[in-house]
């Protein structure tokens, strides 16, 4: 039972999980799960109660049961004490003014990581404004390698997102030339296909590696196909750089993606058996997105950005190289325009960074949202300012299969240049040796490259 | 080679690549940024699929075109008011509204499937091809002795509330045609999502989904043909769903609105 009282009126918390939800801003996915705050004051009730619990509570009181849940055994059986010691005397609001103040570095911020459960990574959050998540964030780094070195101070990777509705291999080959050539494609070249046909899958991955190849690129590519068919592809012998999945937070709303923790496992140790890194062997690669354990009808009562800190704890456990929130993809009833958005993909940065995930985000919307490309800008300026590992890359921020707005080749370009960030070292090499380069390193394709003709049709 | 032939060569490569995929590439830059016009093209596109979302369902129109092509039609709502609970509340889309029940249950009977549409995220969607898929759909369904209930008209459905319909009818079995998302060049786009003895417990993983039909899409009639195969499949095998596709390379499980995030 938690408490607070403000002159008359004495608001009360059965529990640390309604405690969590009634504190977080206002988000329509956690009014549509019953567990919002009902007035604005009863938030900052919330916070203020919040702010005074000792960041120790959170080690003895689970938001979603130990016995039931493999995620929550996961959290507290690998919290490592000794991490946890620089900051196990403060209270949730303490640890906000800790993380803000100077003696905050990010080499301790780094050694902290593994003493931080996400739970007190999402209450801190939770108290803070855009400003403190763009400030803590940018005092974190996380770096990841496999061909290309993801995460590194002053600079920004894309992944590079050629999807098609058909999985038609040659538009898609077209989608890649141009990213390529706009620069996009450091982080990863994934595509989503249209179905999870195992066959499909394979024909993808056969000419990314062609492309790959022909053109002796240093980055990695991914189908984003269910584990279980890219294990089986794995097994068959077919090209597979990293194994992507979609996680959550919470055991039941994994079981409903068809995944447990053993099968990542399974599924990384078979990725890791090919050894085709050259520069690291971080092989995996998760998305995430709040409310998708509300979704599943699995959140235990818990609010949706609390669950999203849960999944980066399922990621962390795996080293992957590249984490990414797909923010505003899941539509209106979960969050609702614009400002709730962007608050989102501010928090799921930040708690991912304190976390020690190589966090990138998928700044995005549907149409039937209250957002637009104006909003996605301001957030995408927010998140490279904050030091965002990467963002995505749609051919004119419009993914025709996914049917919904993302960020361009061109926006990312247009964030390099104003808070000038550079690519992954590698592939700004790559980039400069196939002259797309101008005389200020800005990256500025002329004409076609002659090799890059080889991926055109016959 | 002068600067003119490479620009000529270039221009004839990028339309080449154009003519592979509807994606915007090659677009023209300023600098780093987009160049105005196909700036404006996006605005356009998304302004369309906004005002798709929008738009009002002229539910009543659409009662009488499809009476006009024969069958008896029933028209109801969700539990839904209005468009902003429609988008915020998924739970009283898949519900039926309190006096649905009135209308529906005297028509109840022993029905082998019931009909259903309903303007989901796109009005103009169901307004445009639900009634060629109905068209392509109904004499065949009659030749082969299929019990069909009343089609039913649903404002500000989701997928679930076919279940409740055919719970409400007695039907066996259930064809929801719904708006699917609009995406920014699709914004008239229809999905047609098929299951077996709905019931409380039924999830998307029991359900069989033909997406994007729409004019740049599988065209009506295509889909007609593609759910007449699937419901004879269903009916023979009595189930739908995950266990049903894998027999079914006909079909393609897009689920687009999960995709990305399973």
């Amino acid at each position: 039972m938690y408490t607070v009282t403000l002159g008359t009126r004495r608001y009360t918390f059965p529990d640390l999980k309604t405690l969590l939800a009634k504190a977080t801003s206002a988000r329509s996915g956690d009014v549509l799960a019953g567990i919002a705050a009902e007035t604005g004051e009863e938030r900052v009730a919330a916070q203020m109660a919040l702010a005074d619990l000792p960041l120790a509570t959170f080690l003895g009181e689970a938001v979603v049961p130990y016995e039931g849940d493999e995620v929550t055994r996961l959290i507290l059986d690998t919290h490592d004490h000794a991490a946890f010691a620089a900051v196990s005397h403060l209270t949730v609001g303490g640890f906000r003014d800790w993380l803000l103040s100077d003696g905050a570095t990010t080499p301790v911020l780094a050694a902290l990581a593994p003493g931080l459960t996400p739970e007190m990574v999402a209450a801190v959050s939770k108290l803070c404004r855009l400003q403190d998540l763009m400030v803590i964030a940018a005092k974190c780094t996380v770096v990841t390698r496999f061909r290309s070195t993801i995460g590194l101070p002053g600079r920004l990777s894309v992944r590079l997102q050629p999807n098609h509705p058909t999985d038609d291999p040659r538009g898609i080959a077209a989608s890649i030339l141009d990213g390529l050539l706009l620069g996009a494609g450091d982080a990863v070249i994934g595509i989503n296909p249209a179905t999870d046909s195992p066959e499909r899958t394979r024909t993808l991955l056969c000419m990314l590696e062609e492309i790959r190849q022909k053109l002796d690129i240093p980055t990695q590519h991914c189908v984003l196909a269910h584990v279980t068919t890219t294990l089986d592809l794995i097994r068959g012998g077919t090209p597979v750089d990293l194994v992507f999945q979609s996680i959550a937070g919470t055991q039941a709303a994994n079981r409903s993606f068809g995944i447990d923790l053993a099968l990542l496992d399974e599924a990384r140790d078979a990725a890791l058996s090919q050894q085709r890194g050259t520069v690291g062997d971080n092989v995996m690669y998760f998305e995430t997105g709040q409310g998708s354990a509300l979704s599943a009808n699995a959140h235990h009562g818990v609010d949706q950005q609390t669950l999203e800190a849960r999944a980066y704890a399922v990621a962390r456990r795996f080293a992957p190289l590249l984490v990414n929130t797909v923010v505003g993809f899941i539509g209106p009833e979960y969050l609702y325009d614009g400002k709730q958005i962007t608050r989102a993909g501010l928090e799921d940065h930040c708690c991912g960074k304190l976390l020690g995930v190589p966090m990138g985000v998928d700044v995005c919307y549907t149409n039937h949202a209250e957002a637009d490309q104006d909003d996605m800008d301001a957030l995408l300026a927010l998140l490279v300012s904050a030091g965002v590992t990467f963002v995505m890359g749609v051919p004119g921020a419009d993914d025709i299969m996914l049917g919904y707005q993302s960020t361009s080749f061109h926006d990312a370009l247009a964030m390099r240049d104003l808070l000038g960030r550079r690519p992954a070292p590698e592939f700004e090499a790559w980039l400069a040796r196939q002259g797309l380069l101008d005389a200020a390193a800005r990256i500025r394709p002329g004409t076609l490259p002659n090799h890059f003709r080889a991926l055109l049709p016959a | 080679m002068t600067r003119r032939d490479i620009d000529d060569r270039d221009s004839e490569a990028w339309a080449a690549l154009r003519s592979l995929t509807a994606a915007r590439i090659g677009l023209k830059r300023a600098g780093a940024s987009l160049a105005t016009a196909p700036l404006l093209d996006f605005r356009l596109a998304h302004a369309r699929a906004r005002d798709a979302v929008q738009a009002p369902f002229e539910q009543a129109r659409l009662h009488r075109r499809l009476a006009e092509a024969g069958p008896s039609v029933l028209s109801v709502a969700s539990a839904a008011a209005d468009r902003r609970a429609y988008l915020m509340r998924p739970d009283l889309g898949r519900r039926l509204s309190a006096d649905a029940e009135a209308i529906l249950a005297p028509r109840a009977a022993a029905w082998d499937l019931v009909l259903v549409v309903t303007d989901g995220l796109s009005a103009q969607a169901v307004e445009r091809h639900a009634a060629p898929v109905l068209a392509g759909l109904l004499p065949t369904l009659t030749a082969e002795g299929w019990r069909v209930a009343p089609l039913v008209v649903v404002r500000h459905g989701r997928v679930a509330v076919g279940d409740a319909v055919a719970t409400a009818l007695g039907a066996d079995s259930v064809v929801v045609l719904i708006g699917e998302r609009p995406g920014l060049s699709s914004p008239d786009s229809m999905g047609a999502y098929l299951t077996w003895r709905p019931q409380p417990a039924t999830t998307d993983a029991d359900r069989n989904c033909l997406s994007n039909i729409r004019a740049d899409g599988v065209l009506p009639a295509a889909a007609a043909v593609t759910l007449m195969h699937l419901l004879r499949a269903m009916r023979a095998r009595r189930l739908s769903g995950v266990r049903l596709k894998d027999e079914s390379d006909a079909v393609r499980d897009d689920r687009a609105g999960e995709a990305k995030i399973r």
